[in-house]
């Protein structure tokens, strides 16, 4: 079997004293992608936070391409190739469109060329600043400045929350573009647990930091029992069909 | 598919494309060589007005572009125009040297000092330069043997530009030699702040905590150009001190740290032009109301303050930029 691209062996982290994940193992393969789902304020947007390195790291190890990256600084683990939209955008306000996706430019094959493809609203707002865009602009800024910096490795953190049906789908569309045409590997926190498993290999559910249930996302997608009794989730069945 | 936006679609064009020269940059530059022909009797204050803006370029780097509050950057300026005078009395009066010297000390300072100024934002960062700069000035006081304390410096003896020009009352090698220096400086802080480098403290000024998401360490940066910005501080004291041929307690005074504040708040923080139109308006301000009335001075300035942060956020250069702004949206 390939070495996973992203390992995490036993993780215990959380902010100072606190301890919000504990015993987290997964492995992410090349090309892989993973669902994280779960209620509010189980750890899934700390364990991406983990995974970039912005928490306290207690116990066990978090492994990029075989080698051991725990104590490594979050900007070397971009340059690493792990790039990460937050769940907040946190686009710089005061900076150009063009300015935002420029600061985060690392060599590679998406440059503002192949962004603006994936997103030609952002193309059209180019000279904007960051605070006069809607929030699905935003939030594909957020997004299209992650892939700025070439990632191998993209972490989502809830990139749909709050957005309007018809940019859900705008966005639902270009990650499923960018992650199957370009085959980055991801991992997706969403509250739209229906899409999420649509769009993803893998999922896991967490329970009060640690996880609960792991399943292809195609079978959690179906049972529909453990989605209930885990998130407390009532599928729609005819958007599970459409979605996937 | 493919995308017609008609603009520059690769970064580092892009940043390229950001610096190309406005005709307006120019216009401004040969300006700047007029007093030399307008105002032949006021050289010396044209070269007080080179030195501050000098000054206010070195806190645009970290206030402007990096958001790092400072009121203590005199300490800076201070540093260089000791250095230099202090060399000079020794006998090493040649200005290059002095301002080779000027610019490593004040340099070594500011890198001394960002390790600690990068950890902190907000109201502890403005305590802390300001007690930095407290912290200077009562050392140089104290130090009276070396610095001449509140007598001021003695003996400071800077020798001819190039061995054949000399700072006399007049001001001809003053102002030359300031203006060249400026715009050295200018030349090289222009490019730093269209590189990446530049872009980078752009986003740690909006937001240094997420910073390191995008690949940008935002310590290092943060460590960088506060000791570039702190030998620019350095550059211009030292400046100072030569065409002035004196070095005085001032040059480390808070006021000194404010008024620089000032200027480039006047000006339009983050704007490279801001720091050097709020140096020509806040001395020529200053040289004027004080002909009128030498103590009340700061009332015309404090109100144009006020109109100014109320009224203008960006400072003049923002509300000029507002104004042009609105102008072409209305004709387009």
């Amino acid at each position: 079997m390939a070495e996973p691209i992203l390992a995490l062996k036993d993780v215990r982290a959380g902010y100072g004293e606190a301890v919000v994940l504990d015993g987290i193992s997964l492995e992410l393969p090349e090309n892989g992608s993973l669902a994280v789902l779960g209620r509010n304020g189980v750890g899934k947007t700390t364990l991406l936070l983990t995974i970039m390195g912005f928490t306290d790291v207690r116990r066990g190890t978090i492994s990029w391409r075989s080698n051991d990256i725990t104590a490594v600084a979050p900007h070397r683990r971009v340059r690493n190739g792990i790039g990460w939209v937050p769940q907040e955008r946190e686009i710089f306000p005061s900076l150009t469109v063009e300015d935002n996706l420029t600061v985060a430019s690392r060599p590679g094959s998406w440059t503002l060329k192949s962004v603006f493809e994936l997103f030609p609203r952002l193309a059209e707002r180019r000279n904007n600043m960051g605070n006069h865009l809607s929030g699905g602009e935003q939030q594909m800024l957020a997004i299209a400045r992650a892939l700025m910096t070439n990632p191998a490795l993209l972490l989502l953190d809830e990139p749909l929350e709050g957005l309007a049906p018809v940019i859900v789908d705008e966005l639902t569309d270009a990650i499923r573009r960018m992650t199957a045409d370009a085959g980055t590997p991801f991992i997706l926190v969403e509250q739209h647990a229906d899409l999420s498993l649509a769009l993803t290999d893998q999922a896991i559910v967490l329970e009060r930091g640690a996880i609960a249930h792991r399943a292809p996302s195609a079978a959690l997608l179906q049972d529909h029992a453990t989605l209930d009794r885990l998130i407390g989730l009532r599928i729609d069945e005819s958007r599970a069909a459409t979605s996937s | 598919m493919s995308i017609s936006t008609g603009a520059v679609t690769d970064p580092h064009l892009y940043l390229q494309a950001q610096s190309r020269w406005h005709p307006l940059e120019f216009a401004f530059w040969a300006a700047s060589i007029l007093p030399f022909f307008i105002f032949p009797n006021h050289l010396v204050l044209a070269s007080q007005i080179a030195i501050t803006a000098l000054f206010a370029l070195s806190l645009d780097l970290i206030l402007g572009y990096a958001g790092i509050v400072s009121l203590g950057h005199a300490a800076f300026f201070g540093l260089g125009a000791y250095t230099t005078g202090i060399l000079s009395k020794y006998g090493w009066g040649d200005p290059f040297v002095g301002l080779l010297a000027g610019s490593v000390v004040a340099g070594l300072a500011g890198y001394a000092s960002s390790f600690i100024i990068a950890r902190f934002r907000h109201l502890t960062l403005i305590m802390i330069t300001l007690g930095l700069g407290f912290l200077v000035h009562e050392a140089a006081n104290q130090a009276s043997w070396l610095t001449g304390g509140s007598d001021g410096l003695q003996g400071v003896r800077i020798g001819p530009l190039l061995g054949r020009f000399t700072f006399d009352l007049y001001g001809y090698a003053a102002y030359t030699y300031s203006l060249i220096v400026l715009f050295i400086v200018f030349l090289v802080v222009r490019r730093l702040i269209n590189s990446p480098f530049g872009l980078s403290l752009r986003g740690i000024r909006e937001n240094p905590v997420r910073m390191p998401a995008v690949g940008a360490p935002s310590h290092a940066h943060i460590r960088k150009i506060y000791t570039i910005s702190a030998v620019i501080a350095g550059i211009a004291g030292a400046v100072l001190a030569q065409t002035s041929g004196t070095v005085s307690l001032g040059v480390l005074d808070f006021q000194r740290s404010a008024d620089v504040l000032v200027i480039l708040i006047l000006g339009g923080a983050g704007r490279l032009y801001g720091g050097l139109i709020g140096a020509l308006i806040f001395i020529v301000a200053r040289d004027q109301f004080s002909g009128i009335n030498p103590q009340l001075w700061y009332f015309p300035i404090g109100v144009l303050l006020v109109a100014v942060v109320m009224f203008l956020p960006g400072g003049i250069l923002g509300g000029l930029a507002r104004l042009t702004s609105t102008l072409r949206s209305r004709w387009s």
